[in-house]
């Protein structure tokens, strides 16, 4: 029955695995946009291990960024971490502005070359959006239904485990979401940086004026970011099926 | 069964709840009636500990509320609140397995308690079970809600403003179903309510609060006879007196025997729709029947205005 | 407690300074006591020490407020003293940088300030007046040529010119950008509020527009403005190109349309329907009600939306040097190149104060239109 928005989707996965497992044989696509003698399909690396670096960076950094945000999202709404909870709200407002690149350019510094900024301003910049909605959903739970918890002889344990945590979850994932659509998009960035992600394909061409290069770098990040965003949106629904029809 | 003994709580140095003292007999209902900021609802809140007060005691079944870790009094209490406080993540019956899931009842004892409530609630289990509270009408969730507050037997239900998201026909029929579950389960019950015609049709007893005091703790009929103060007699109404006296007891009492022409009145109605139903025919008496029809004797409209008269 | 250990910590452990013998090279650590003269040095430190046992304590907010702010200004101040003292005179390779300690102190005074302005609850004026204080101070400073020593401002004073035109670049970018999007996105907005098929359609092709990361975005937008610029006359002549300013410029466009149209729509939703009605009651036509009821309250949706683009630019418009599209970015990545970290810095601490004074300006200007005269929300 809800088949059919699937299908975008699926024709979406399979061309990406297509041309990961065999970016030749798309080689006909991106010859127009190069010079006679400039090669029209990267050729600095394997497209296919680039991209699962560039999907393993993100993953990894989501997901340290996410345990430590909701740990301290809790904290800081529990009764003895009410003292925090105002700092903290500045905090993440400010936080924000930050722009994602000056995060990465600010890390290195203090880091240097690699991947090792590059997964630092990963994590720090998505810790913001998990740590946001995670504090927003825990400390906009309607009262009424916190009260009849308690009331109905739940320990503030019990309340937030078969409670609040069930219904924060869905803007939980939705704060993952962003994290991990931002991080797609600053891991690229991060190969200016000498971070071994897909950003080094689209650098690759904007040096050498090669718009192939540019053009699958892109296509694939975005594909990649696409994919992931209604991944996680489907999991986001399906934990609201309780509020959908 | 609940004994509140001068009890007292404060925020902020005033006192929303003034030395209060009344006691709830078992099997009983008791409505705390008042305007909003009366402090009636957190008295009901300092019953299962949900407030504690800062001074005085609530024994319940003789034991101090204060020796017993709230969370255990509180499922040995039954709540349930305006607007139901569902879980909106939990399925029907997932909710009202509350209470049991932490006691750990056994999982076929549960189910079995579900399917009852939910079948005393008119709910078919069938059909509303697996369903999530926004998929029911007001209605029907606040039955939930209630159906909840019953799930673990417990001896005390405590509700605050049950009804008031119900629209009046809807209200009048759970205030009927809330009576004929109290006969049957023989529960305790304290109401928190602001509207006093509420209080009238639920309570065996009536709690009158203004400002955190207790006014006047009595019968229906004490309420009316001997106000204990202005406040009292304003909120009961001066205008409709006679009649809430008469709705206060069925014609059961005022039967005489003999026959009448015209339609006959069933025997549990009260004697304030017996005088209406006398008025609107325009008759000065008229029979009167048992459930299964059976001619019980006759009911006169003198009788009965002699029963509207102020009692001494 | 935690800012008063931060501010401990980094008095007395980490470097305040890094001397490097030249621009590239790694430098060496010196403490704060040592990176000044003995006596000031020691003062400082001293001074220090009393403001991380005064944030402990509870004194009345608006004190510690002075103390935060004016040991903030003292920290930057004994930066800049401190590369006067510590550079060998005459040689004009090395560098003063600042340190990780400098770091962690301006990191812990700053939280402390924050905490204790987010306590005061201000309302939008005095924020924008703090705003302008500081501001006032921090100019001050850098007039005064305290910092003149310093290498991040060595970088500045070698290339002035370059960098007040790319900031002139990267506030065009980030501001025409906006002002596009505004005038395509909020009929775009009005459209979905009024057809409602196109709403879902629209705001979800939007929601994909922003998965695509930045970068791959502005690679994605070389080619059909390339073709443009080759096929279309008069195209190339009013500065369309497959690379510069163009792409950079349509992607921020792009980027900044979700926000319009989506608080746009958000705005017209919220409208109450009494006021639509009794609108349309007083025998308003369709246009009046949009221009004299609809728009007047949607204006504070309005506004949340210029805060969230003018941010999202600001920090967006970095990225476009990498397509030759200018702004502060063309430091960032020519620092990142050259592993000149000073330079770096040079692009990169600019975008967060603009985006940091466009937050608290806009943020001020939504608490202005939205809460007249009641209690704001801190920044």
């Amino acid at each position: 029955m809800k088949f059919w928005p699937l299908i975008p989707r699926l024709i979406l996965l399979s061309l990406l695995i297509a041309f990961l497992v065999s970016p030749e044989s798309f080689e006909f696509l991106f010859k127009p946009l190069v010079q006679a003698n400039a090669p029209a399909i990267y050729n600095q690396g394997s497209l296919a291990s680039l991209t699962l670096l560039h999907v393993r960076m993100v993953f990894f950094a989501t997901c340290a960024a996410t345990i430590v945000a909701v740990a301290l999202a809790i904290l800081v709404t529990r009764p003895f971490g009410a003292e925090f909870l105002p700092l903290a709200r500045t905090v993440v407002n400010i936080g924000q502005t930050f722009p994602p690149v000056a995060v990465l350019a600010l890390a290195v510094p203090a880091m240097g070359f690699g991947n090792g900024p590059t997964l630092v301003a990963l994590f720090l910049y998505a810790l913001l959006p998990v740590f946001e909605n995670t504090m927003t959903a825990l400390t906009t739970v309607p009262r009424a239904i916190s009260d009849a918890a308690k009331g109905n002889g739940m320990t503030a344990l019990q309340t937030f485990w078969q409670v609040e945590l069930p219904l924060s979850l869905p803007m939980i994932v939705g704060g993952i979401k962003i994290s991990t659509v931002i991080g797609f998009g600053t891991a690229t960035i991060g190969s200016t940086v000498a971070a071994k992600t897909l950003g080094e394909v689209i650098i690759a061409g904007l040096n050498s004026n090669n718009l192939a290069f540019i053009l699958q770098g892109a296509l694939l990040v975005a594909a990649l970011a696409i994919l992931v965003f209604d991944l996680l949106s489907m999991l986001e629904r399906s934990l609201m099926k309780w509020k959908a029809a | 069964m609940i004994d509140i003994q001068s009890v007292t709580k404060r925020y902020g140095g005033k006192a929303v709840v003034d030395a209060v003292s009344f006691s709830v007999p078992e099997g009983s209902i008791a409505v705390l009636v008042g305007t909003s900021g009366s402090g009636k609802t957190t008295l009901l809140r300092m019953i299962n500990q949900l407030v504690s007060q800062d001074e005085g005691a609530i024994l319940i079944g003789g034991e101090d509320t204060r020796g017993i870790p709230g969370h255990e009094l509180r499922r040995r209490i039954g709540y349930a609140i305006q607007g139901h406080g569902l879980f909106p993540h939990r399925t029907v019956a997932e909710n009202i397995a509350t209470v049991p899931r932490l006691l750990k009842w056994e999982r076929s004892r549960i189910d079995a308690k579900v399917a009852e409530l939910l079948t005393l609630f008119q709910l078919d289990p069938a059909l509303y079970a697996d369903r999530y509270p926004h998929q029911l009408s007001g209605g029907q969730q606040q039955r939930v809600g209630v159906a909840r507050a019953l799930a673990a037997e417990p001896k005390i239900l405590l509700m605050d403003e049950p009804f008031g998201a119900l629209d009046p026909v809807l209200r009048g029929t759970a205030q009927d179903e809330l009576l004929a579950i109290q006969k049957r389960f023989g529960t305790t019950i304290v109401i928190v309510t602001h509207d006093i015609n509420e209080a009238f049709h639920l309570g065996d007893t009536i709690a009158v609060m203004d400002k955190g005091k207790l006014l006047q703790y009595g019968h229906p009929i004490d309420l009316l006879k001997t106000p204990a103060t202005p406040f009292v007699e304003g909120l009961v109404g001066t205008f409709d007196r006679p009649f809430r006296l008469l709705s206060l007891g069925t014609i059961a009492s005022v039967v005489e025997p003999g026959d009448a022409p015209g339609e006959p009145i069933g025997i549990d109605k009260t004697q304030q729709e017996a005088l209406a139903a006398l008025m609107w025919a325009g008759a000065q008496v008229l029979p009167v029947t048992a459930e299964d029809g059976a001619k019980l004797g006759r009911v006169r409209l003198e009788t009965l205005l002699g029963q509207a008269i102020r009692p001494q | 407690m935690l800012m008063a250990a931060i501010v401990l910590a980094a008095t007395l452990f980490l470097p305040f300074v890094v001397v490097k013998p030249n621009r590239i090279l790694q430098g060496q650590g010196r403490s704060l006591a040592e990176s000044l003269a003995p006596w000031a040095g020691t003062a400082l430190t001293l001074a220090l020490l009393l403001v991380a046992l005064s944030l402990i304590f509870r004194l009345p907010t608006g004190v510690k407020l002075v103390i935060t702010m004016v040991s903030l200004a003292a920290t930057i101040l004994a930066l800049g003293g401190a590369a006067h003292a510590q550079l060998p005179p005459g040689n004009s390779y090395a560098r003063v940088s600042p340190g990780s300690g400098f770091w962690l102190l301006l990191f812990g005074l700053s939280l402390a300030t924050i905490d204790v302005i987010a306590r005061l609850k201000p309302s939008p004026q005095f924020r924008l007046l703090l705003l302008l204080i500081a501001a006032i101070v921090i100019g001050g400073i850098f007039a005064s040529g305290i910092l003149s020593e310093i290498s991040v401002i060595k970088e500045y004073s070698n290339r002035s010119d370059a960098f007040w035109a790319e900031m002139r670049r990267h506030v065009t970018l980030a501001l025409g950008s906006m002002c596009l999007a505004f005038v395509l996105g909020v009929p775009i907005g009005v459209l979905c509020n009024r057809v409602k098929w196109l709403r879902a359609s629209a705001l979800n092709t939007l929601n994909i527009l922003q998965t695509v990361p930045s970068i791959a975005l502005f690679g994605l937008l070389i080619l059909p403005l390339g073709w443009i610029a080759a096929n279309i006359p008069g195209a190339s002549a009013i500065g369309i190109a497959g690379i510069g300013v163009a792409p950079a410029f349509v992607a921020l466009v792009l980027y900044s349309l979700l926000p319009v149209v989506a608080n746009t729509v958000a705005g017209l939703e919220n409208v109450p329907r009494e006021a639509n009605d009794a609108a349309r009651g007083a025998g308003m036509t369709d246009m009046q009600r949009l221009v004299s009821i609809e728009f007047p309250l949607t204006f504070p949706s309005l506004l949340a939306a210029v805060r969230i683009v003018l941010i999202q630019n600001i920090g967006m418009a970095t990225i476009a040097a990498l397509i030759g599209g200018g702004g502060m970015g063309v430091f960032v990545f020519q620092g990142l190149g050259q592993s000149a970290m000073d330079l770096v810095l040079l692009g990169a601490l600019p975008t967060v104060a603009m985006s940091f004074i466009a937050a608290i300006i806009l943020g001020a200007l939504v608490d202005f239109s939205t809460s007249p005269g009641t209690e704001a929300r801190s920044a």
